[in-house]
């Protein structure tokens, strides 16, 4: 199974932080460092795939894809194929790129939100259940206009600048 | 815990919400300051903000509370503290809004923590609520998409009564192939099998069969992970007609990756498997244009189908292509790691695309340099040693500090694993430790340093080689910068010190141990540097002696410092009457290093550099400075002496006497010590280990305190290999077995005769080397292979031998020394019989007389002791008609005094064709069966106590 998903700035902040396997939260700020030691020390165009026993657990290996300014990182046990993985990550990116129209590093500073809804629609539990971005990104709009018809016939948000915004 | 009513503008907390930051504003104001404090203050604000908000009565602030407090506590690493969150985070479950409901889903899948577990029945209901199907379709499956996450999730998980609930809710939406209930079923079972199983294993096994692609591709990774290693596969054995189905019709790479790794781990199980699968796994293999899945079934067939020679090699075929992708170091890494699943089988294989796997070695990137390295290593033999640890070594230049070093162990782990068996040529092996102790990155002093002192003990053959690296390492100034080869310098002092009659140049030696910048080395290695020194001024001096022994009262002429001539060196070498004469008589007549002036120049030297250290405050060394300083200022008085010409004649054999004292101090040989030596030895009955010895403590500071002067009167051993067997031989071993006398009572007994802690086995045999071809038997195999190890010079050399003791192979067969049936039972009745005085002893010996019976092919079941003694004895000397002789003789010496000598008897390992071991067995053959029974039985029995 998946374990984990990062999404890391290459300044070493966590942008989006997910774990199937119970991992406790004090000690969420330590993996993201110690993955982000082993990625920063890792040149170009090198293997994407990084032994990752001393930080997950033995038999676990991330794989990552360096965007930009971005590290996407996925931890995964033996149930999974390396090279699929490496596809997935390419399939999470290409899905925010159709998303955000020319994902950038900001739209996922600000969009939390949809960023887990993305992420939930593609991995459940550590599984994967959709590998296709279309589909992925189908979901995604179906759940926005379900959730934008909720909030037109009850919600009133309260938040000023969300009022000013919309 | 009711939901708000849409109305919460008429709320009196209209004025505090009313600006609200939302996560938005709270991420921009993070942003704001990036600095850490600036960050921590902002967070701090933000969380009591958060905690005020969070307990707002209307669900929207509540909400945007939530949503910041998820925020925080999954990106900025806020300690949440558990119950606030989790708490308005199942509030909200129940909202009816979807985005609320959404954020709540969210925040507790996210943050929801097993202390917070207490909670979570709260939520029971409201999950089992959403997800129970309802009319408007499109809502209802998103909220059940919730609240499958929210199952699924890790904390959720954990909670041991969840599953029990909601296990039939999940039923209805397995049977309607939903992969989300899929995936959320193989969370539930794996978090509580005994309760899910039950329920969800068939509608789950069902979905396999699903002709929804989606639903069998999920079932297939479901029973992926729920079969994967901690797990036992064996359950998963029934599924398998399914998953052959699904294997030879999906269409989904997923799907077959899936199927793939769960009959990987059936197919060890259920033999007719394996020949089932080859078929359609080498279809794939051949057919699929996807990596992943080439992948996939590569790694299948080596790592399940090992039997299934075509397809493995069709596998490797693929592998070697994934290696020679140039362009892609995924796949270059994949192949190298594919290659590594490959068995001892295929060696050969592995070993045809060396020329790649070496090139790997210098790679660029660091997973593919380490699989080189471990696939490298993994080719190693006897054979290839040489040339693998020599292009090894060349690599390691190249190569950044950590891999040089990784490499370094490697090839130390490689050529040290099981005591040297892959090393032929210990000359080689010997300049190769020295040559990676001088390579630039080198931080393996340590191991280096413990193998040149462990070669050094264990093979004689190899020891002048190892003086001359030794040599090499301690004249070089610049080594002694480098901190990381402090052990090396230590362990080549050590070397220099211990074998120093194999040196060519003792006052270099002298130079290059006393050299200004040993100063750099810490404590403990300029002790070793000031006792080697002392060594070999001990040695020189011995040898200086010797001679003026030798030239009687032309003593005169020597200190004239005349030149030496071809006599002189002749003597010399007389006096050494050890290995490697030629070279040195070849130094001695360069120049002579154990003239009346080059002895002065050294004492002159190690009075100006170690007569300070007697100052030292470290006492390691200055201990050891102030024993050299003494020593040399005794022979120097002695020497003054003779300069005076006041050379009574009593003078020189004082001098003589002194400096053979000393000698003899370093004469004894050291061999190697098994860890395991005193686990041997087996407690004798009635000895209460744990029982307070305190009213001992009297007896103990009456007699152990006395220091025991008579070690300095050791024979010198090295030097005469006939006395060594001779019966007066050490004092040191008689005073010991005086005190064992004294104080038998708490000597332990010996488990095994070979176990006697003081009597490992000498690291050199008494036989001169030439005799070692035809000592060795065991390793003759071994040797004989080594013939065709082709070219190199070296390869046609017979191995040395090597000093491995019982422990190092036998360790296991060995441990459970109480059971005297796992015994072997040649050492077993050579117990029974040396110990033997009592009846129980009388009886194994019955026992191990029958089993011998039938090795021994003799029929001794009804003859005396005396006599089995004798068929032991008969056996081993059978292989050497030389060394019997031999021993004969030394044995009737041994004869006459077979108490003393029993101490000192050299044992050898079996394994190694060990002379010692025949020795001691003839030995005790010769006791038993000349002299009347009872004498022997008794001194025996003192001896063998330790």
């Amino acid at each position: 199974m998946i374990q984990a998903v990062m999404v890391i700035s290459t300044q070493a902040k966590p942008r989006l932080l997910k774990f199937y396997n119970f991992q406790p939260p004090e000690k969420h700020q330590d993996l993201v460092r110690s993955v982000f030691q082993l990625l920063s020390a890792r040149p170009d165009s090198v293997s994407n795939f990084v032994k990752v026993d001393s930080i997950f657990g033995p038999g676990t290996k991330l794989v990552y894809k360096h965007l930009a300014t971005l590290y996407f990182v996925f931890v995964f046990d033996s149930s999974e194929n390396e090279l699929a993985m490496l596809d997935l990550i390419q399939v999470f990116v290409e899905t925010l790129d159709k998303c955000f129209k020319n994902v950038c590093e900001l739209d996922i500073v600000f969009n939390f939100n949809k960023l887990h809804t993305i992420l939930d629609e593609m991995i459940l539990g550590g599984q994967v259940i959709e590998t296709s971005s279309e589909q992925i990104m189908k979901s995604v709009e179906e759940i926005e206009r379900l959730e934008k018809q909720s909030s037109t016939t009850s919600f009133i948000p309260k938040s000023i600048t969300e009022r000013f915004t919309r | 815990m009711a939901s708000t009513p849409p109305a919460p503008a008429v709320a009196p907390s209209l004025v505090d919400t009313l600006f609200q930051r939302s996560l938005n504003d709270l991420v921009k104001s993070l942003r704001a300051d990036p600095s850490a404090a600036g960050e921590a203050a902002a967070v701090a604000r933000a969380l009591s903000e958060i905690h005020r908000e969070i307990r707002a009565p209307d669900a929207a602030t509540k909400s945007v509370a939530l949503q910041k407090l998820a925020y925080l506590s999954s990106l900025h690493f806020a300690p949440v503290g558990s119950h606030p969150l989790a708490f308005a985070a199942i509030e909200l479950l129940a909202s009816p809004h979807l985005p609320h409901k959404h954020l709540a889903y969210l925040a507790a899948s996210l943050s929801l923590h097993p202390a917070s577990l207490s909670l979570l029945p709260l939520a029971t209901h409201q999950l089992h609520k959403d997800l129970s199907p309802s009319a408007g379709a499109a809502h209802q499956q998103h909220v059940s998409a919730l609240a499958f996450q929210l199952l699924a999730s890790p904390a959720a998980t954990a909670a041991p009564d969840l599953p029990v609930h909601l296990a039939h809710d999940l039923v209805q939406h397995l049977a309607r192939g939903s992969p989300r209930a899929i995936a959320a079923a193989a969370r539930v079972i794996a978090a509580s099998p005994s309760a899910a199983v039950p329920v969800l294993f068939k509608p789950l096994a069902a979905c396999l069969a699903s002709p929804d692609p989606r639903a069998s591709t999920a079932a297939a990774a479901a029973f992926c992970d729920l079969s994967a290693p901690p797990a036992d596969a064996t359950p998963f054995l029934p599924l398998a007609p399914d998953l052959y189905n699904l294997l030879t019709t999906s269409r989904s790479n997923w799907a077959l990756i899936k199927v793939l790794k769960v009959f990987a781990r059936l197919a060890p199980l259920e033999p007719r498997l394996a020949a089932r699968i080859v078929d359609p796994v080498c279809q794939l293999l051949t057919r699929s244009s996807a990596m992943s899945l080439t992948f996939e079934c590569i790694r299948t067939v080596l790592t399940a189908l090992p039997a299934h020679d075509a397809a493995v090699r069709l596998a490797i075929g693929k592998a070697k292509e994934f290696i020679a992708a140039a362009d892609d170091p995924n796949l270059r890494y994949l192949g190298l790691l594919a290659l590594g699943m490959l068995g001892p089988a295929y060696a050969s294989t592995v070993n045809d695309c060396r020329d790649a796997i070496a090139k790997s070695l210098g790679d660029a990137d660091t997973n593919i340099r380490q699989e080189a390295l471990h696939l490298i290593m993994g080719m190693v033999n006897e054979n290839n040693v040489v040339d693998i640890a020599g292009m090894l070594i060349s690599h390691v230049a190249k190569s950044d500090p950590e891999f040089a070093n990784d490499i370094l162990g490697a090839v130390l782990a490689a050529c040290g694993h099981n005591v040297y068996e892959m090393v032929v040529d210990f000359d080689w092996y010997v300049s190769l430790l020295a040559d990676m102790a001088r390579t630039l990155h080198c931080a393996q002093g340590d191991e280096i340093g413990r193998q040149l002192v462990d070669v050094g003990l264990r093979v004689q053959d190899a020891r002048p080689e190892l003086v001359r690296s030794a040599r090499t390492l301690l004249i070089d100034p610049a080594l002694l910068g480098n901190h990381f080869l402090f052990p090396v310098l230590s362990a080549a002092a050590w070397i220099s010190g211990e074998y120093v009659d194999l040196t060519k140049d003792p006052v270099e030696l002298v130079e290059a141990l006393l050299q200004p910048r040993t100063s750099l080395l810490p404590i403990s290695v300029r002790a070793v540097y000031i006792h080697a020194v002392f060594k070999v001024i001990t040695w020189c001096f011995s040898v200086y002696v010797g001679r003026l022994g030798d030239s009687g009262m032309a003593m005169d002429v020597m200190f004239d410092r005349l030149a030496p001539d071809q006599t002189v060196s002749l003597d010399s070498n007389v006096a050494l009457g050890s290995g490697e004469e030629q070279d040195i008589g070849a130094s001695t007549v360069r120049k002579d290093p154990f003239s009346h002036e080059s002895i002065l120049y050294m004492i002159d030297l190690i009075q100006t550099t170690v007569g300070p250290l007697i100052n030292c405050n470290e006492v390691e060394v200055q201990e050891r400075a102030h024993n050299l300083i003494g020593f040399v200022h005794l022979v120097r008085e002695i020497q003054e002496l003779n300069k005076r010409k006041v050379a009574d004649g009593d003078e020189p054999s004082r001098l003589k006497e002194l400096v053979k004292t000393m000698r003899t101090v370093f004469c004894q040989e050291l061999g190697p010590v098994s860890v395991n030596a005193q686990m041997k030895v087996a407690p004798p009955d009635g000895l209460i280990l744990n029982e307070n010895l305190v009213e001992l403590a009297g007896m103990v500071s009456e007699d152990d305190t006395t220091p025991s002067t008579s070690i300095f009167f050791y024979p010198c051993s090295r030097h005469s290999v006939d006395t060594r067997d001779e019966p007066a031989v050490s004092i040191g071993s008689s005073s010991l077995s005086e005190h064992r006398k004294r104080h038998g009572l708490f000597y332990l007994q010996t488990g095994k005769t070979e176990d006697e802690p003081n009597d490992y086995p000498q690291a050199n045999d008494s036989l001169p080397s030439s005799s070692n071809n035809s000592v060795i038997n065991d390793d003759k195999s071994k040797t004989a292979e080594l013939v065709f190890a082709g070219k190199k010079s070296t390869a046609t050399k017979s191995r040395p031998k090597v000093v491995k003791l019982d422990t190092e192979d036998f360790l296991s067969s060995v441990m459970p020394s109480a059971n005297v049936p796992k015994e072997d039972p040649l050492s077993g009745a050579l117990r029974d019989v040396l110990l033997g005085s009592d009846a129980k002893a009388l009886s194994s010996q019955r026992a191990s007389d029958i089993n011998l019976e039938g090795m021994l092919n003799k029929t001794s079941s009804n003859e005396s002791s005396s006599h089995l003694i004798e068929n032991l004895g008969s056996y081993p000397a059978s292989r050497s008609s030389r060394t019997t002789s031999k021993q004969q003789n030394d044995d009737k010496e041994k004869g006459t005094n077979p108490r003393e000598s029993d101490g000192k008897e050299p044992r050898k390992h079996r394994s190694s064709g060990r002379s010692g071991h025949r020795q001691g067995k003839h030995k005790h053959r010769e006791k038993s069966s000349t002299q009347p029974d009872t004498i022997p039985q008794a001194s025996v029995i003192q001896d063998f106590l330790l």
